[in-house]
């Protein structure tokens, strides 16, 4: 996913000279083609994400429509106050595209772990937050990118994740995506949760619950709209995020169905990781495990809360 | 022992002429309207700013957002008064909005901000910003081969912002010698001295050593001023820094080097006839 998403900018800047490519300190040969091609406009500026974003904002305001990248967590924390008032204050199309979103840097700790920026990113006014399944989507995403208004915060994946998009759906910014047609269930997912949302679907399937699943591989601005659609006559609706409980896309989910449904609302399970700075390392996909969202955990979780969904209602007895 | 510079000297004892005292008039003027305002702040920084609209930003009140205009960016947006007063008097709007300052439907808050204040090229309050995004807009004059300059206007307690120091050597490294720094260097922060709160010195050492061609005056000398900022680029290939020695609270006794004046709420009748006498009725 990295790798298209870095091949896409040497692409989208042979297209157009405004585009640039701005890393701070990135593996060596990081666009190596595009450096030779285009060296004016392949930019590495040190490790000084503060200043790179400001720096950003004064090109963006100059036309320019700068690619700014390093890992997440550098790209959110050390600079968030540069991120909300240069790029989000003054709304200017800098795109943030940050690696090893969620758990991808999972040996290297809690500092590489990027397991709140949704959360943070999304309360800016103005910003966009796009978390791609895999290369694919990643692609038509960035596509998508170069005339969007205003920043975008792009959470990447680790790369080699199963590809589970199809062309067919397309790819618009906002616009949730529905992979498979929701029962008595809808899982709703963003980034690499897509892929153990189809795993569990499948699981659920062969213990007879069907389970529908809405891509929001957009989550600002959330489609509320796809949303309301996929829950009539749900039963129960499971968000799957890589991410904390707090502010991410279990917490828009809820707030969509509050504000929009008010009363009748689906019963809701919100499936994330724990609201702790994980102190394990191992693999993605082991700490993916350890915290419930393995695509058999994800099962078996949905089941219990499905067949909790379907129990009478608890009953005051009076004597 | 630090050194004290003579240009601080000077600037402690220079005179102020009648435009220097008018703009003051409007900048003291809307803190009497508003009940409130950064006086101490804009008072030290008006001369670096009357210099920068009067004889050098070639900028075109009737048509601010021309590509090819001089970029100017309050980085110290607390010394918006100073901003405010220098645009109003330029034409960018009318006087009469310098009494609305702070007000619910006014365009000039207690930080400048893009899209609301014609002239205002970024929006800042946010301290250590401005650099960075100057930088961007140099690059941009570069890489774009326009003629256009940038100059930045950086408070002293600003700079204790490591980002400016990120700025200082991004600047450094892609040789902006269309880019200016003007840092207003009156040695009082909102706690109290820059040397006790956090020292800058040797204050031109470090910004010659990150790579600029430094240039020291009394930031109250309109004459030196206008030299200087005339002869920018001081070396080609090299970004500009100018430390302009300044007296926070300039041409208001009461104010002068005195922290209490860093942001003052309403004031009362006795300092208004103290101002009256110092710049004159307004």
């Amino acid at each position: 996913m990295r790798n298209t998403a870095m091949n896409m900018v040497h692409k989208l800047a042979t297209r157009d000279e405004r585009v640039l490519y701005i890393g701070s300190d990135p593996g060596a040969g990081t666009l190596r083609a595009m450096s030779k091609e285009f060296p004016k406009r392949h930019l590495i500026e040190g490790i000084s994400e503060a200043h790179i974003i400001g720096m950003s904002a004064g090109l963006a305001m100059e036309g320019f429509v700068p690619y700014v990248n390093t890992i997440a967590t550098f790209l959110t924390r050390r600079c968030y106050e540069q991120v909300a008032v240069d790029l989000c204050l003054h709304n200017l199309p800098v795109r943030l595209i940050a690696n090893g979103g969620g758990l991808v840097y999972a040996p290297l700790g809690p500092t590489h772990q990027a397991i709140e920026d949704i959360a943070i990113m999304r309360a800016l006014p103005n910003m966009t937050v796009v978390c791609p399944c895999d290369a694919d989507e990643a692609a038509r995403l960035m596509e998508k990118t170069l005339d969007w208004t205003g920043p975008i915060y792009i959470r990447l994946g680790k790369g080699g994740d199963a590809i589970v998009s199809k062309a067919e759906h397309g790819f618009e910014i906002g616009k949730a995506i529905l992979m498979r047609p929701p029962g008595d269930v809808l899982m709703v997912t963003t980034g690499i949760m897509l892929q153990r949302a189809i795993a569990a679907a499948d699981l659920l399937a062969a213990q007879g619950i069907r389970a529908g699943i809405l891509h929001m591989h957009t989550v600002k601005p959330f489609d509320a709209e796809a949303l309301l659609q996929a829950v009539r006559g749900v039963k129960l609706v499971a968000t799957l995020e890589e991410h904390v409980p707090s502010g991410g896309l279990g917490s828009a989910v809820a707030e969509t169905l509050i504000d929009k449904l008010g009363s009748g609302l689906p019963a809701m399970l919100r499936l994330s990781l724990p609201d702790r700075f994980m102190h394990n390392y191992g693999s993605q996909d082991s700490l993916l495990k350890k915290h419930g969202l393995s695509a058999a955990a994800i099962a078996t979780s949905i089941e219990r809360a499905h067949a909790a969904s379907h129990a009478p209602s608890p009953q005051l007895h009076s004597t | 022992m630090i050194q004290i510079s003579p240009h601080a000297e000077a600037a402690l004892t220079c005179t102020l002429d009648e435009r220097s005292l008018y703009l003051r008039r409007l900048v003291l003027g809307s803190v009497r309207s508003a009940g409130r305002g950064h006086v101490g702040p804009a008072l030290s920084l008006i001369e670096m700013v009357r210099v920068l609209y009067d004889d050098v930003l070639r900028i075109d009140p009737n048509n601010p957002r021309d590509p090819d205009r001089d970029r100017a960016i309050l980085s110290k947006g607390h010394g918006c008064l100073a901003l405010y007063a220098l645009l109003a008097d330029r034409g960018f709007f009318p006087l009469s909005e310098l009494d609305g300052f702070c007000g619910p439907d006014s365009i000039l808050g207690g930080h400048p901000e893009y899209g609301m204040v014609p002239g205002v090229e970024a929006s800042t309050g946010a301290l250590g910003h401005g650099l960075s995004i100057g930088v961007g807009l140099a690059l941009a004059a570069r890489m774009r081969e326009r003629s256009y300059r940038t100059f930045v206007l950086l408070g002293d307690g600003e700079i204790n912002e490591g980002s400016v120091w990120e700025a200082a050597m991004s600047a450094a490294k892609h040789g902006l010698d269309n880019l200016v720094a003007m840092i207003d260097y009156n040695k009082l922060q909102s706690y109290g001295p820059t040397d006790y709160v956090l020292p800058l010195e040797p204050l031109a050492d470090k910004w010659r050593s990150f790579g600029f061609a430094v240039q020291e005056l009394n930031g109250h000398d309109v004459g030196a001023l206008r030299t200087v900022l005339k002869q920018v680029p001081v070396v080609l290939g090299k970004p500009t820094a100018i430390i302009c020695h300044t007296v926070k609270g300039k041409g208001l006794p009461a104010a002068e080097s005195n922290a209490d004046w860093h942001h003052k709420n309403k004031l009362t009748d006795s300092e208004l006839d103290a101002i009256r006498v110092a710049v004159g009725d307004f």
